[in-house]
């Protein structure tokens, strides 16, 4: 199966800038289905993003974080070719990650 | 009913307290099947209704506002789902953002911990039930600062 996480990271001069994209439902247990019945939540709950050995951003995230969730930053350092590390985890334990490559 | 989209506003009291209980029956429940949080995940202060009680289970301090912070939001969203957000901050040394929606269920949507060289800068996108404040804390040299931006959202989260 293809990778739930899509990252586009470009280093330019000093920093990095990071842009990703998540393929997940983030239900938050607020919603009901067409029988009337409440959607449980699920949805992440964490996602770091490694340089090396460094933890440069960690996302903690509520219910209220939309459908697919979409996250920019940029950080200081990285070299084209470098691997940036994109975990998530969410509520019901199931987890997933992508080592992109820097541009 | 739109099951892909969200449904963050009960229309009256009574509704409102079922769908709490409901909810957090819900929670109970999964939490007996499968592993809850995932670790480091401040889940009370996820589940605080107001943003006061939230930011302080988060950081045990209150905050005060800062033109320092910079929120970026829309001022009419169409869709509730899908509100696009960016804050920003020209203080120096921060060391985490938060982003908090009053008027939805749980007030605290997302926080972000910044590493030393990560710009104070992130952008994300929200879900709204309705129309409300959006605040953005940011933490730097150990103290808190603050920004919001009401953002009116013609098409809430009700799907309706």
């Amino acid at each position: 199966m293809a990778s739930t996480i899509r990252v586009r990271a470009q280093a330019s001069g000093t920093t990095t800038d990071v842009q990703a994209l998540i393929q997940h439902p983030m239900d938050s247990g607020f919603v009901k289905d067409s029988d009337g019945k409440l959607i449980p939540p699920h949805h992440i709950e964490t996602v770091t993003f490694e340089h090396g050995d460094k933890t440069v951003l960690t996302a903690n995230w509520g219910p209220a974080v939309s459908k697919d969730p979409y996250i920019k930053f940029s950080f200081a350092g990285g070299a084209k070719g470098d691997a940036l590390t994109v975990t998530w985890m969410d509520n019901l334990g199931k987890t997933d990650t992508l080592a992109a490559k820097i541009t | 009913m739109q099951a892909g989209s969200i449904a963050l506003c009960p229309n009256d009291i009574t509704r409102r307290t079922t769908l709490r209980l409901l909810s957090l029956l819900g929670i109970a429940g999964l939490a007996g099947t499968a592993n809850a949080a995932a670790p480091g995940w401040p889940e009370e202060a996820f589940h605080q209704k107001t943003p006061d009680d939230a930011v302080k289970l988060l950081y045990g301090k209150s905050f005060e506002a800062s033109d320092k912070v910079t929120l970026e939001a829309p001022e009419i969203a169409e869709n509730g789902a899908v509100v696009p957000i960016s804050v920003s901050s020209t203080l120096p040394g921060v060391t985490a953002i938060s982003i908090l929606v009053p008027e939805n269920p749980f007030a605290l949507a997302a926080t972000y911990t910044f590493a030393e060289g990560t710009a104070p800068s992130i952008g994300c996108r929200l879900k709204m039930a309705k129309t409300s404040n959006v605040i953005a804390i940011v933490e730097s040299g150990g103290k808190l600062y603050a920004a919001s931006k009401e953002v009116k959202v013609t098409l809430g989260g009700c799907g309706g």
